[in-house]
């Protein structure tokens, strides 16, 4: 038997600074469904100006990083985006037959 | 070879960007030749070995290196008689299923006054559907390791590779960068020689215009990506980075080091 079932979409926005409405420097998109295949350096166009935005198109956030101050002696390191939320959309896809 | 070293608008540029473009400047001849060369692979060597004693004379690699403006992109960066770190042939299969995570070669690599450079070959034009290299400008200071970096499918300002037939681009071994998905028909040839220095990287380049203002200018390139605040570090971590290929310890963009670094031990009279 097959019906639908719930999948889970997860987007990952990154932001320019910890402000939900700052913009989009960064994002990756992962599809629970398999409809799509998202990848590296499939896009140039952010799916979303700023975090704000993805929330008014119905995405979940379910996430948000840390502020954590520099390590002592690292102040003037660069390393990962640090801005990073992330959101999720619970939708309908075919279930797996039984 | 004078002629075609870069110049120091051209050196501040890859100390901000972290690569070097030279589209089509390898002759046809050699492209032509070179996917059958891939093809058949090029034999290893060992870490750390001399050009001259790598590659055969004649061979692809030998005279690729010998090419002007590569030559003259290669010593500006690393100097004379870089060593191979190692070579490497990528080609990319048409329809093949998925592309590399975004990474930064080999591992983590933070030495401040000395780096690596890859080349990359392509012998063929590389369209947009063929998937080219994905590279990501600005990315080369960042202190990630390896592919920790997956995560990031997409950077506002990234730079998908299109290029015609004989360009090379020269990353710093920092760069985040990795092959596209080929969603085009036709097979896509790269070949990697990454060249480690044996002298010290300062002063390198045709210097002549070292004080002029277009070295500043390029210093102070700021990407899409870059976070409000993070960037003005990455201008800071540059100005480092220029301190050490120049010797010139007093050089500075708006304060930025001058200013953090400023502790006074003269007693005030």
């Amino acid at each position: 038997m097959s019906g639908t079932e719930l999948r889970q979409r997860v987007l990952v926005l990154y932001l320019s600074t910890s402000a939900l409405d700052s913009p989009t420097v960064g994002w990756a998109n992962y599809d629970g469904t398999g409809a799509t295949s998202p990848t590296t350096g499939d896009g140039d166009e952010p799916p979303y100006p700023d975090g704000v935005a993805a929330l008014r198109d119905g995405w979940r956030l379910i996430q948000a990083a840390q502020l954590i101050p520099p390590y002592p002696g690292h102040e003037y390191d660069v390393s990962f985006l640090k801005h990073e939320f992330l959101f999720e959309k619970l939708v309908e896809a075919p279930g797996r037959a039984a | 070879m004078t002629a075609h070293l870069l110049t120091s608008a051209q050196m501040a540029r890859f100390v901000a960007h972290g690569f070097l473009r030279l589209d089509a400047v390898v002759p046809d001849d050699l492209n032509e030749r070179a996917v059958d060369v891939l093809t058949a692979g090029i034999p290893a060597v060992p870490y750390g070995t001399p050009v001259a004693e790598a590659f055969p004379e004649g061979s692809l690699p030998r005279r690729l290196v010998a090419v002007p403006e590569v030559a003259g992109a290669l010593h500006s960066l690393v100097g004379p008689e870089p060593r191979i770190d190692h070579h490497a042939v990528h080609v990319r299969e048409p329809g093949q299923g998925s592309a590399q995570p975004l990474h930064g070669d080999a591992i983590i690599d933070v030495r401040p006054d000395a780096f690596d450079v890859q080349l990359m070959y392509y012998p063929r034009e590389v369209t947009l559907a063929a998937g080219g290299t994905l590279i990501v400008p600005g990315s080369h200071l960042r202190r990630t390791n390896e592919s920790d970096t997956g995560r990031y499918q997409n950077i506002r300002g990234q730079h998908r590779l299109t290029c015609p037939a004989g360009t090379v681009v020269i990353l710093h071994h920092g760069l985040w960068h990795g092959g596209r998905r080929n969603d085009g028909g036709e097979r896509r040839y790269m070949f990697k020689i990454r060249f480690n220095p044996t002298v010290r990287q300062r002063l390198l380049w045709d210097t002549r215009d070292l004080a002029d203002p277009a070295v500043a200018e390029e210093l102070r390139t700021q990407f899409p990506w870059y976070e409000q605040a993070t960037g003005r570090l990455e201008l800071h971590n540059r100005v480092r980075l220029w301190r050490a290929l120049t010797g010139d310890d007093t050089f500075d963009l708006d304060h930025w080091v001058t200013r953090v670094t400023n502790r006074p031990t003269r007693a005030a009279a």
